[in-house]
């Protein structure tokens, strides 16, 4: 089972990539985590640019998506909302809708701010725009408030986060698993 | 021109759905107007009074793409999960106005609901076969079945209505 990871903040030592790391490491044995860090490659949209070829970043993350069993997504919260690279890259991915790589695709959203509320403004939104996509997106979520106490490393030292962090990874593995078999029935 | 007579109770014997010429649809008020949609892929049976359909959700029928993806999405049908909606019946009053209890499946949720129509008097097709019709409609409450989505208009109200009417014209062919 692939995961692919996605963190909404572009800085070097981001809090939200953090937490895609230690998400990374409570994913069971058979499941792996591949972190996408071309975000900021990708340009703003723009519908004359939404051609073939698709611009180079957007095709790979549409290809990673599409390649990916699943998507778990760390947002920050930029003004009460999601980040606007995070948020671009999605509207490039959605469209055209019907034929999304997101459609039916198991999704997990968690987040991180340096602020008390963990991004959890941000992360309801970014549920409404993937669940608008078509995602099938994974109850529970992961607001890691006073983010820069809350790791040693890239490992989430806070116990009670860690064990919501291992419920919402769990759930979507477990989504994911159910997803994949029901193919196989079929 | 056919003239039809009502009939007052489902015929005895066992009738097919005639998928070509029946509609199994629905209707919801939205943003101001009545939005209608219907499922190409249907299948009913009646057997001594006993009815049952099914409608493959895959087959909304609407007329873009993408709102045949939204429909489809885990947001509305859950096509992916839930691939078909389902009513099987407990009992029916006759009538001049058929009532047609029982119980129907949307996105894996069942609940009770009462459907009303009328039946026509079996009549010889041009292909030698018996036929009638029915007619069926009930009002369900979407959300009840978890398809819940909406968006809020300026003024406040929602675009969607909870309540969708669900619209049946059937034809049913005697089996041989």
């Amino acid at each position: 089972m692939k995961v692919l990871a996605l963190s909404g903040s572009l800085r070097r030592d981001s809090y939200n990539t953090k937490l895609l790391h230690a998400a990374a490491r409570l994913l069971p044995d058979g499941a792996e985590l591949e972190l996408w860090d071309r975000l900021k490659e990708v340009p703003p949209y723009d519908e004359d640019d939404d051609v073939e070829p698709a611009p180079a970043a957007v095709a790979a993350l549409r290809g990673a998506i599409a390649g990916a069993d699943a998507l778990l997504v760390a947002t920050p919260e930029y003004n009460s909302s999601i980040p606007g690279a995070l948020k671009n890259a999605l509207d490039w991915v959605s469209r055209p809708l019907a034929k999304n790589p997101l459609r039916g695709k198991p999704v997990a959203v968690v987040g991180a701010s340096a602020g008390a509320f963990g991004a959890v403004w941000s992360q309801a939104e970014l549920r409404k725009v993937l669940g608008a996509m078509g995602a099938r997106v994974v109850d529970g979520d992961v607001a890691v408030g006073h983010a820069p106490t809350r790791f040693e490393g890239d490992h989430l030292v806070d116990t009670e986060l860690r064990e919501q962090l291992a419920e919402v990874v769990s759930a979507l593995v477990s989504e994911t698993a159910q997803r994949s078999a029901g193919r196989v029935a079929a | 021109m056919t003239t039809t007579q009502i009939r007052q109770a489902l015929p005895t014997g066992t009738w097919q759905l005639d998928p070509v010429h029946s509609s199994i649809g629905f209707e919801v008020p939205y943003m101001g107007g009545t939005f209608r949609g219907q499922f190409r892929d249907v299948e009913a049976t009646i057997a001594d009074g006993d009815v049952r359909g099914s409608a493959k959700v895959a087959s909304v029928d609407v007329k873009d793409e993408n709102l045949t993806a939204h429909l489809s999405s885990p947001e509305f049908f859950d096509v992916e999960r839930y691939p078909e909606l389902r009513f099987a019946s407990t009992d029916v009053e006759g009538g001049e106005e058929l009532t047609i209890r029982g119980e129907i499946t949307i996105k894996g949720v069942t609940q009770p609901v009462e459907l009303t129509g009328r039946a026509t008097e079996p009549l010889t097709d041009a292909y030698g076969r018996e036929r009638f019709g029915l007619t069926l409609e009930t009002t369900v409450d979407r959300t009840a079945f978890g398809l819940s989505w909406n968006l809020p208009l300026p003024s406040g109200e929602p675009a969607l209505s909870n309540a969708v009417t669900l619209v049946a014209g059937l034809f049913f062919v005697k089996e041989a």
